[in-house]
């Protein structure tokens, strides 16, 4: 395979962890036509190597294999694996990119996965992707979920035996191979490199690593609670094998630290932390465990309320950097620390120590760099063109970037910038003809014949056949009623059998398709696609798992096996027989969007949806564009002026046309669904195609918080920031800001996520303007976390002089309103004594909770809060700007409190949402959907009461239930509460369902 | 005489537990071959009847298997089988079926290992408690 070979794609996407994949979807969606280049054998990047994601325990890579392999089936998207990018040139709009495939030395059209090449090989090194905690083989896969699931002969340390190639029944080792060239022409790129991890070896006189085995990093650690980690989900210390009584976690292991690592926050260590402490906690309730930090930097949605579960849970908390970790003559480690919050100097001994090293740029950086004539930070991550309020824009045109190719970030702040991202780079192409989604093949109508089934037995090279009696299943269902042929083939998914399926189809006259072979997960879609090419409708097939399910599980005993896959088989059939074709419904999406909320989420998401063409109409409650800018001085951490960002972003949207600004709205009504919504607002039908919620947070009421309506120098933020930028302050000598005022208490535990940023901000313009004016920030724990915030915090402390005094919950700051300046004590918790202070203003910066308009709105919306009034969006980690029904979008405070930078990066992300249906121009609705007999229904909205989608509507008139196709998702939850049997799920109906269940016990005539 | 070998159905989910079987043969985790796969989209579709039907068809075991609590693929349809499967065990439980016969487990795509045991566990189980005797009434 020699040679040059060329594509003329839309964009090329460097990294495919789950930023890259995610932007390349969002692309794809759209029918852009996307190159997704990765380094590594199998797209995944780091989510995949995480046991569990905090806030939800969601199990990484169930959570993210679904994506990887959306993304890898997606016709307008290209993977390019095991490639690097050698060189680009030209510029947005057309560019021309070298990209560099590296040979696997296996041919991934014809490698099964099945891993006989890795049981030969006799080649162990370590694994990159354990860690190195366990071996490897020289011909391997990654980790079992590998998109592609091709194996790749790692030449380096191959030592070329041969055994691999003598045993691949397929044939798909070629040691001849080649690595080759490929260029590419695409308009724009999307950079989302990743992270590493600082190798703690440099900390190896502090902390030990590398010297003490008990000394892990915290993806060792990661990799040893995965359930298919080395260790099967069992944390074992490496002396000698057995579970520690103690572990401790050490944070900012080379983060917040400008002597010896990186000034930044690494943003995620503080809660993967608590993640992993709570999870071995969870499976050994006697384990002792201690994070050792500096301050808990829990501030995302829920995150604050994780971190109380874990305190609660036994997890202890210890305010201090320890200075070194050194061992005992007992194996133990010893951890010496301060406690700052007792001041007392201590050393604890523990049996396992982890370390939160930081997160830094991906080394790739550098040269991408180059080859793109593009600038870096500092530290080596991708320079925004402005960190605020262009964050995913790098210095070129036609560049742009996502997730922590950025800087350090969790997942769905990543996933939202990747969706940003995907916005930002159509730009340059919307003078591109976009592809549509595939044409439907001509169908031929089988309603009316018998069902004629013909089954397809797998041998899987030796991998079932080898354990059980293939010919024999065979045999077993040749003479079975609905069976009108049988035939097995080595490998059932190769393009010979393919062949022999379709010339089977046709000879035979077959209606139904029925393969024993592997799992339907991975290769359903393969054998539908061949039926469809000969117009059979895809959902007329069915697959028995005799390999994972089967043979691989049960090798021991091969007439037990082949019995069972006898029984799977004549299952399947049994299925098959009661198919249906299937089709999936098309609703017409036009391209009028209604954003609702005028501030920056709502008007940066108007902007990029009229500019890539979308008629929008903008509703606003307030008389003026800008939301809580407008109500802002500045903007943390740039200082940039809030009002004249307001209005330069305002003036954009006046000028836009296909933006239509309605002020002082009031929402009276919405109805409808995607394609289809009607909103009443102030007497006039808005029509619409889709929904964006930018409605924005709001301060709790302040009334009776530290005095607050008993003197008007008892301020909160937002008030304060408007007399900062009205310039109504008297010079003051004393100002006081109070962090966390109404957060992090029962009634409401959460995390305003801007609080912190913002008493900063204003700090230092205190100090700017009042020079020799005393500032003192109270604060609970400093929550900043943000790209170039860390070190903002650094120069508020040390070179503007303000003062940091930390209080407790429950021990907040006592004030006292009379005559002359305000009066306020309060308990210093770190240097333990009571101070008081002698104020001229006190600013509180109240708890935040979302708008008043979310109880109405999300009524009409049929979508869900939390108890902050934060809307709940479909997936905590993966879809955070959508709802669970297609057709309404999220973007800002409305989801939760966040800076300018996070903001718009998910306004531009919703936006990237909404266009995947208003650019194809319809949504389609999913075949296995539920239908209502309204012949038997009796109206009592059971099915309602269940439904998480909201498809499921009363009509008052008929007194029955109406399902709206194209918001169901074929879970089949209201299948399953219907008490008179009226609603069934096609693919999966009670009769279905039912014929299974007799097919595996019994003898009978469902067959 | 040989030993009472049981017969259990396992009701899978799309996402998770089915993904986990998967997972457990990848890995090769051997387990007895007396468990009998049925997959739906959502552990949330399975009703009594379908348990019903699979103990008077001669099923000695039956067990619902989904996502852990949060990570369900249709948001909350786990909770819904964690209702169910509550009150379907103590309905059983009045009929006079051991309830160590139906079980409930939430096994992720990543579990491999606890799929395996999960049918291990299950099958010792029911071949300790015999074959199931439906009486006459049910």
């Amino acid at each position: 395979m020699h040679g040059m070979i060329n594509m003329k794609k839309d964009v090329l996407i460097i990294g495919g962890g789950i930023s890259g994949v995610q932007a390349a979807l969002d692309l794809a969606e759209k029918g852009y036509e996307v190159v997704l280049v990765d380094k590594s054998p199998s797209i995944g990047g780091n989510m995949v190597k995480l046991d569990k994601t905090f806030p939800t325990n969601d199990c990484s890579i169930c959570i993210s294999a679904p994506k990887m392999v959306e993304a890898s089936r997606n016709e307008n998207i290209t993977l390019l694996t095991y490639s690097e990018v050698k060189d680009v040139v030209g510029g947005a709009g057309g560019f021309e990119a070298k990209i560099w495939k590296r040979t696997r030395y296996v041919d991934p059209d014809i490698c099964t996965g099945c891993g006989d090449c890795e049981t030969a090989c006799p080649v162990e090194v370590p694994s990159e992707f354990e860690q190195k905690l366990s071996d490897r083989k020289a011909i391997y896969v990654e980790y079992p979920q590998s998109v592609p699931l091709t194996y790749t002969l790692d030449y380096t340390n191959c030592v070329g035996c041969g055994a691999c190639e003598r045993i691949c029944d397929a044939g798909a080792i070629n040691f001849l191979d080649t690595s080759r060239e490929i260029t590419v022409e695409v308009g724009s790129i999307v950079l989302a490199t990743g992270y590493e991890m600082m190798q703690p070896h440099e900390w190896r006189e502090e902390y030990g690593y590398g010297r003490y085995p008990n000394v892990l990093t915290a993806l060792e650690y990661e990799r040893l609670l995965s359930a298919s980690g080395p260790t099967g989900g069992k944390v074992l210390k490496r002396t000698d094998g057995k579970p520690p009584a103690s572990v401790a976690w050490i944070q900012c292991v080379g983060s917040r630290c400008k002597q010896k690592g990186m000034p930044y926050c690494s943003r995620v260590c503080c809660m993967y932390s608590t993640k992993q402490a709570s999870i071995s906690k969870g499976e050994d309730p006697e384990l002792d465990t201690a994070i050792y930090y500096m301050d808990l930097r829990a501030y995302g949605k829920d995150f604050q309320q994780y971190y109380d579960k874990a305190r609660d849970k036994g997890v202890r908390y210890l305010r201090g950097r320890p200075s070194r970790v050194y061992g005992l003559t007992d194996g133990r480690l010893a951890v010496e620390y301060e406690d700052t919050e007792k001041g007392e100097v201590r050393t604890d001994h523990v049996d396992m120590v982890v370390l939160s090293s930081a997160i830094i740029p991906s080394s790739d950086n550098k040269k991408l760099a180059e080859i793109l004539e593009i600038s870096l930070d500092e530290y080596g991550f991708f320079d925004s063109r402005d960190l605020l309020t262009a964050p995913l824009d790098t210095t070129r045109k036609g560049i742009y970037m996502a997730g922590c190719a950025q800087s350090p970030k969790d997942i769905p702040d990543s996933v939202s910038q990747a969706s940003g991202a995907a916005a930002r780079a159509l730009m340059p192409l919307l003078e591109r003809p976009r592809k549509g989604r595939r044409k439907k093949r001509p169908q031929r109508d089988v309603s009316g014949e018998e069902p004629r089934t013909g089954v397809f037995v797998c041998h899987c090279g030796k991998n079932i056949a080898h354990y059980l009696d293939v010919e024999g299943v065979v045999e077993a269902i040749r003479d079975v009623p609905s069976v009108a042929h049988v035939d097995h083939s080595m490998f059932a998914c190769s393009e010979d059998a393919q062949t022999e399926i379709k010339k089977a189809i046709e000879e035979h006259g077959l209606n139904r398709i029925v393969v024993s072979a592997c799992s339907p997960r991975t290769h359903a879609p393969l054998f539908q696609d061949t039926m469809e090419e000969v117009g059979l409708n895809r959902y007329l097939f069915e697959m028995a798992n005799i390999r994972n399910h089967c043979s691989w599980v049960h090798s021991d005993d091969r007439q037990k096996a082949t019995e069972k896959a006898i029984l799977l088989t004549r299952m399947a059939v049994a299925k098959a027989k009661r198919l249906s074709a299937l089709t999936e419904e098309e609703i017409m999406v036009g391209n009028r969007a209604l954003v609702i909320g005028g501030g920056p989420a709502g008007m940066q998401t108007a902007l990029t949806l009229a500019r890539a063409g979308q008629r929008v109409t903008l509703v606003e409650k307030e008389a003026k564009l800008g939301g809580k800018l407008r109500r802002l001085n500045t903007l943390f951490p740039s200082d940039i002026d809030a009002r004249e960002f307001a209005d330069r972003i305002a003036h954009e949207v006046e000028d836009e046309r296909n933006i239509r600004v309605i002020l002082s709205a009031v929402m009276e009504n919405i109805e409808g669904y995607i394609g289809n919504y009607t909103a009443r607002i102030n007497g006039e039908d808005i029509q619409a195609d889709t929904i964006v919620l930018a409605t924005g947070f709001r301060e709790i009421e302040p009334q009776g918080w530290h005095g607050y309506g008993k003197d008007p120098r008892i301020m909160t933020q937002l008030e304060f920031d408007e007399a900062l930028a009205s310039h109504e302050l008297e010079r003051p000598e004393n100002v006081v800001f109070i962090n966390c005022v109404g957060a992090l208490e029962e009634e409401r535990p959460w995390c305003c996520r801007v609080g912190c940023g913002n008493s900063l901000k204003n700090a230092k313009e205190v100090k700017k303007r009042y020079p020799g004016s005393n500032v003192y920030i109270l604060f609970k724990d400093m929550r900043v976390f943000g790209k170039g915030e860390e070190e903002y915090y650094m120069d508020v402390e040390g070179k503007d002089g303000v003062v940091f005094l930390r209080y407790s919950t429950g021990e907040g700051p006592e004030v006292t309103v009379g005559e002359g300046k305000l009066h306020l004590k309060v308990r210093d918790n770190l240097l333990d004594e009571e101070l008081e202070i002698h104020a001229d203003y006190i600013v509180l910066a109240m708890q935040l909770e979302g708008d008043e308009t979310a109880p109405l709105l999300k009524k009409m919306l049929k979508i869900s809060s939390d108890p902050a009034g934060f809307y709940m969006e479909a997936h905590a980690k993966l879809r955070p700007l959508e709802f669970p029904s297609e057709g309404v979008y999220l973007a800002g405070g409305a989801h939760y409190p966040k800076n300018v930078s996070d903001t718009l990066a998910q306004a531009e992300g919703a936006a990237s949402k909404a266009m995947i249906p208003m650019m194809l121009g319809h949504t389609r609705s999913e075949g296995i959907i539920s239908v209502v007999d309204s012949d038997k229904c009796s109206g009592c909205k059971m099915c309602i009461a269940v439904c998480p989608y909201g498809a499921i509507d009363h009509d008052p008139e008929e007194d029955k239930a109406v399902i709206t196709d194209v918001l169901c998702k074929g879970c089949g939850s209201c299948a399953s509460v219907c008490p008179v049997g009226a609603i069934d799920q096609k693919g999966y109906e009670n009769d279905t369902i039912m014929a299974m269940i007799r097919a595996a016990l019994l003898d009978d005539e469902v067959l | 005489m040989t030993s009472f070998e049981p017969k259990i159905i396992v009701f899978l989910c799309n996402w998770c537990s089915y993904g986990g079987g998967d997972l457990a043969g990848v890995n090769r985790e051997q387990y007895p071959p007396n468990v009998l796969g049925i997959k739906v989209m959502c552990s949330s579709r399975i009703t009594p009847e379908h348990i019903m039907e699979s103990f008077m068809d001669g099923a000695d075991g039956v067990l619902v298997t989904g996502c852990h609590p949060g990570d369900c693929h249709y948001i909350d349809g786990n909770y819904k089988t964690f209702r169910k499967m509550d009150m379907v065990s103590r309905m059983f439980e009045d009929l006079g079926i051991n309830p160590g016969r139906l079980r409930l487990e939430w096994i992720s795509s990543a579990e491999g290992n606890k799929f395996a045991r999960v049918m291990r566990e299950m099958t010792q189980l029911v071949r300790e408690l015999g074959p199931l005797e439906l009486k006459e009434e049910v």
